[in-house]
Parts: structure tokens; C-alpha cells; sequence
């Protein structure tokens, strides 16, 4: 195992994946405090098709995950008057945008039939943390790294603006511009964090770690803190666990991870309802 | 780029007649339309009361239970049929059981429910990869084929569906109560509680017949776009699941009728239609508001609203 270790695609894979699970960590507690995840939902599916779509047309498959994620955030944050369309709304477009993702997963496999590419699909879907190159690796950690300072930089106002809208708009918080923004941060995460885990086990690293931190804690900051701290703790778990027994899958070791941590907290502290969260953050914000 | 229409393909004659024939010589055609027909007609009327009951997050963390479990089936060498129904009536049961009974906890509910569904999906990729023998990948569990579909298949789905409409029709009335009024049914003595959890156990049901057709991942398209289409046209309740089914039916059909022309796959062309459909539908509903508003303004408007 200490072979695996001291290998390049591990390293590269720990670095990213440390500042990915940060980003992913920082940006879910907000999600689930907003309850938008059925927007990161819509968001992981569209990261597919976009990627899916980038690939076909013959393009980086970056670019179309950042165009795709960022634009389909800015468009369900616009159409919303709170960014949150009916969720039958969202249920019907993002499953017709997973069937045109499908569409051009056949555009790309058979227009490059016979060059080995036929997997691209599996790996959009799945994740690939262990095949990033350097330069990739240095990609990632800066985009991720400027997504959670980014977040950290507008994050008070961000949760009094989730806490209590009307009271922040009257403060003169600008509400409308912080949830748009906040959606463009989504997006990117989920595009960045879609080469780690795949899009459709995106939904997991944005939910589990922020979920498990709201059990933990009702201090809004501390939560906020723990949630990403507890994200890069479960990447680096799921990491060493796949480094260990190398028929898991990476993407499958590190959603066992998180998953089992989250379980976990529903047996340290029972019972509790994520109401009086709310309550103590609002305290907090005020 | 090269087209996947470049390759052979079968050629559209607009000989209707002999196009029909050509198709109904397949046997694996005749099969998928029959269970095209099933699936759609079950999933449009069960569908329709999850729209209902807005539980629609719930409906696609069952769709998505349907992967783990055709991917352990093809691993352990049972019948993927066996896996989709397994898998998804034992995650409609925990739902059910772990279900609140109110909204209060929101944000936290969402967070479980994320990380069910994203567990379930990383638990069928394992299986995928642990799986060593020959296997199309993962995107035909994932996104649908209909070129399997076995007869004996198409009987398992007819006895299955026929069960889930049986029931649906026998607590259908005391169901639509208790989804419009929680509070009021339960006061007059309907069972909401049994009742919910028996309609999650029908909407794993269907979740598992429709994935063989459509995909573990575009199921929930065939339950609620139809019904959200419908919905935009009619608001009442019979008329609304009566066009539901055609319409599920409609797109599916249709969606088969394309893949066997087109090589792209059979989910793409299901959404594809269903979502247009949606579309139309959400244009006529405002293009008969702008209308009816235009009326009620009086005679200033008799360019549009002067026909009738």
C-alpha cells in the first residue's frame, strides 16, 4: 500500500480531491441550509449532458461542464423568484436534459468508435479521481481553492440572507445578487467536482458532510467549518480505503465514507429536529 | 463530426404500410411495443398521483435504487428483473419507514434523501466494476434498451402492472383524499399513514417495470412529465389522468418507433417527445390565459378574442 501511496496519480489525486472536498463541503451546508439539493440534483445531471455534449462537438470537456453547470445555475436562480422553481418543474427539464445527455453519448462514442474512447461516458457518470495529470491537478486545486474563498468572502451575508430574506433585504443585503451568486459557486462546484466523483455521486459529496455537520452543531459558523473539514476527511478516508483494497472503486469508497459518517451522526445525537438549527443560526445572524 | 445516423440504420420508406410490416416482423419489436404500452399506462396513472403528492424528490431516489440493484443481479448471475424489483420495493419500504410524518425538518430530509440517492448509485457502480464478464457497460442500465425484452419479460410486466393498477383502483379514492387533505382524511378515519407507505411500495413497483425500458435514470421522466403536461391542460382530475396515459403512451411509442430508425438510444427519444410535448403544452395553457385576459378586457381586443 505504501507503494500506492508515493505514486504520482495518488498525490495528484489527494491534492485535488483535498481542496475539491473543501469547495464541496463549504458550498453543500449552504445548499442544505437553502434547501436547494434538488437544484444540485438538476446541476449534477446538467454537468453530464454538458460534458457530454462538450466532448461531441469536439471541445475540452471542461468547458462544457463549467458552461453548462453555470448556466443552467444562473437560469434556475433566474426563473425562481428565490431561485427555487417548482420542483415538477425542475423534475421535468432536468430529466428530458439526462436523455439528451444520453443523446450525445452516442454522438461521441460513434463518431470516435475504435479509438478506445467508448468508457468517456462511465467516467463522466462515475468520476476519475486517480487519472489526473499534473497540470490538471493544478487546475483543480485553483478553481476549487477560489470557490471556497469566494464563498468564505460572502458567506456572512449569504447565511442572513438564507435565515431571514425579508429582514436582510431591509438591511440593505443585496438578497437577489447573493443567491445568483451563490448558484454560479454551485455550478462550478459541481462541474470541478465532477471530474472527482462523477456527476451522478456529485449530489452525495454536496449532502452528506453538511447534513452530518447540521447534527453536530447548531452554531452556524461552526457548522460550516465542520462540514468541510468532515468533506476532506471523508476524501482522504475514501482515498486510503481505495489505495487499500484496490477492486473499490475511488468514487465508491470515498460516497462509502461519507455516507457511513452521516449514519453515524443519526446514532450520536437522535432524535433532534433541524428546526432549532435554524433557530440558533438566526440568533447568531442578528 | 460524424453522425451516428451515418451508420446502418433501418431507412424510413413513407410506405406506411410496408413500414409497419417490416417492423412487425421483429419479434423483439412486437415485444417492446407491448411492453412500451404497459409501462407507459402504468407508470402515467401512478406517476400522476406523485405529482400529486409532490413527491417527486422521493420518485427519483426510487429510480435511482433501480441501478444497484440490476448491476448486483448481473454480478451475481440473477435475473436483472428479479434485481429491479428487489431493489427498488425494499428502498420504497425504507422510505416509507423512515418517513416524517410533517415538512418541518425540510433542509434536513433533502440532505438524507441526496445522500441515499448518491450511495445507491456509487453502491451499482461497484457492482458494475466488480463484474468481470462481458458487459455493454453501464449505459444501458442506465439509459435503456429495448432490444432484450424477452416475451416471457413482457408477461412478468403485464401480471406486475395489472397487480399495480389492481390496487391503485381499489384505494385509488381514499388515496386522492388523503394526498388533496392529509389532515381532514385522517379525521374522518382514513388510513393516510398505510396508505402512503402502500403507494410508495406501487411507485417502487412501476420505478422497476418502466427501468427496463427507459433506464434507471429516465424513469422519472415518463412519470412526471405527462403528468405535469396534463396537468397544465386540465384541472380535472379524471380528464387529467386519462391524458396522462395517452400522453405517457404517446412518447413512448413514438420514442420506440425513432430508436428503431435512429442508433441513438431508446431514453433519449422517450424524454425527447415527453418534454416537447410539456413544452406545447405549457404554450397552448398561456396562449388560452392571454386569451381569456384579452376577453375580459372587452372589444379593444377583438383582433385576437373575436372568433368565438
Amino acid at each position: 500500500m505504501s507503494s500506492v501511496l508515493s505514486q504520482d496519480f495518488f498525490q495528484n489525486a489527494l491534492l485535488a480531491g483535498t481542496f475539491i472536498a473543501l469547495a464541496c463541503g463549504l458550498v453543500g451546508y449552504f445548499l442544505v441550509l437553502r434547501a436547494q439539493m434538488f437544484t444540485g440534483d438538476a446541476l449534477s445531471h446538467v454537468a453530464f449532458t454538458g460534458a457530454m455534449a462538450a466532448l461531441a462537438g469536439g471541445y475540452d470537456l471542461r468547458l462544457g461542464l463549467f458552461a453548462a453547470t453555470i448556466g443552467v445555475g444562473l437560469l434556475l436562480g433566474g426563473l425562481g423568484r428565490r431561485g427555487q422553481p417548482d420542483d415538477v418543474v425542475i423534475g421535468s427539464v432536468f430529466a428530458w436534459i439526462l436523455g439528451l445527455g444520453a443523446f450525445f453519448l452516442t454522438v461521441y462514442t460513434t463518431s470516435r468508435s475504435g479509438s478506445g474512447q467508448g468508457g468517456a461516458g462511465t467516467t463522466v457518470l462515475f468520476g476519475s479521481i486517480f487519472g489526473l495529470h499534473g497540470n490538471q491537478t493544478t487546475l483543480a486545486v485553483a478553481i476549487a481553492g477560489a470557490i471556497c474563498v469566494l464563498i468564505l468572502l460572502i458567506g456572512r451575508p449569504l447565511l442572513f440572507a438564507t435565515l431571514d430574506e425579508a429582514v436582510a433585504a431591509a438591511r440593505g443585503v443585496p438578497v437577489r445578487a447573493l443567491g445568483l451568486g451563490f448558484l454560479v459557486l454551485v455550478g462550478a462546484c459541481a462541474a470541478e467536482a465532477t471530474q472527482a466523483v462523477g456527476s451522478l455521486l456529485l449530489l452525495g459529496l454536496l449532502a452528506a458532510p453538511a447534513g452530518a455537520a447540521i447534527r453536530l452543531t447548531d452554531r452556524p459558523f461552526r457548522a460550516l467549518a465542520l462540514s468541510g473539514a468532515l468533506a476532506v476527511g471523508e476524501m482522504w478516508g475514501g482515498l486510503l480505503l481505495s489505495a487499500a483494497f484496490p477492486k473499490l472503486p475511488p468514487s465508491f469508497a470515498i460516497m462509502a465514507t461519507a455516507s457511513a459518517v452521516y449514519a453515524l451522526t443519526f446514532l450520536v445525537r437522535p432524535r433532534r429536529a433541524a428546526r432549532s438549527v435554524v433557530i440558533a443560526a438566526q440568533r447568531t445572524a442578528a | 463530426m460524424m453522425l451516428a445516423s451515418d451508420v446502418s440504420s433501418p431507412l424510413f420508406s413513407w410506405n406506411l404500410v410496408a413500414d409497419f410490416q417490416d417492423i412487425w416482423s421483429y419479434a423483439f419489436m412486437v415485444n417492446a411495443f407491448r411492453a412500451g404500452l404497459i409501462v407507459s399506462v402504468v407508470c402515467a396513472v401512478v406517476g400522476w398521483f406523485m405529482v400529486l403528492r409532490r413527491q417527486t424528490f422521493a420518485g427519483h431516489t426510487l429510480s435511482v435504487a433501480a441501478f444497484p440493484g440490476a448491476s448486483l443481479a448481473v454480478l451475481v448471475g440473477f435475473s436483472t428483473t428479479l434485481g429491479y424489483f428487489g431493489f427498488c420495493v425494499a428502498a420504497a419500504l425504507v422510505i416509507a419507514l423512515l418517513g416524517r410524518k410533517g415538512r418541518a425538518n425540510g433542509a434536513e430530509e433533502s440532505a438524507v434523501t441526496g445522500t441515499v440517492q448518491a450511495f445507491a448509485l456509487a453502491c451499482g457502480y461497484l457492482f458494475i466494476s466488480l463484474y468481470k464478464g462481458l458487459l455493454e457497460g453501464p449505459t444501458a442500465l442506465l439509459f435503456g434498451s429495448f432490444l432484450g425484452i424477452t416475451t416471457s419479460q413482457v408477461t412478468l410486466l403485464a401480471i406486475v402492472g395489472a397487480v399495480v393498477l389492481a390496487v391503485l383502483a381499489v384505494i385509488g379514492r381514499p388515496l386522492l383524499f388523503a394526498s388533496v387533505d392529509p389532515e381532514v382524511a385522517a379525521g374522518r378515519g382514513v388510513p393516510v399513514r398505510l396508505l402512503s407507505a402502500l403507494f410508495l411500495v406501487l411507485l417502487g413497483a412501476a420505478t422497476a417495470e418502466a427501468s427496463q425500458i427507459t433506464g434507471t435514470l429516465l424513469v422519472f421522466a415518463l412519470m412526471v412529465i405527462p403528468a405535469a403536461t396534463a396537468n397544465q391542460l386540465t384541472a380535472r382530475p379524471g380528464l387529467s389522468l386519462l391524458l396522462s396515459v395517452l400522453l405517457a403512451l404517446g412518447a413512448c411509442w413514438a420514442g420506440l418507433l425513432a430508436a428503431y430508425y435512429q442508433p441513438y438510444p431508446l431514453g433519449f427519444f422517450v424524454t425527447g417527445f415527453a418534454f416537447a410535448g410539456y413544452v406545447l403544452a405549457h404554450v397552448v395553457r398561456r396562449g388560452r390565459e392571454a386569451l381569456e385576459r384579452s376577453r375580459e378586457r372587452g372589444p379593444v381586443a377583438v383582433g385576437l378574442g373575436g372568433a368565438a
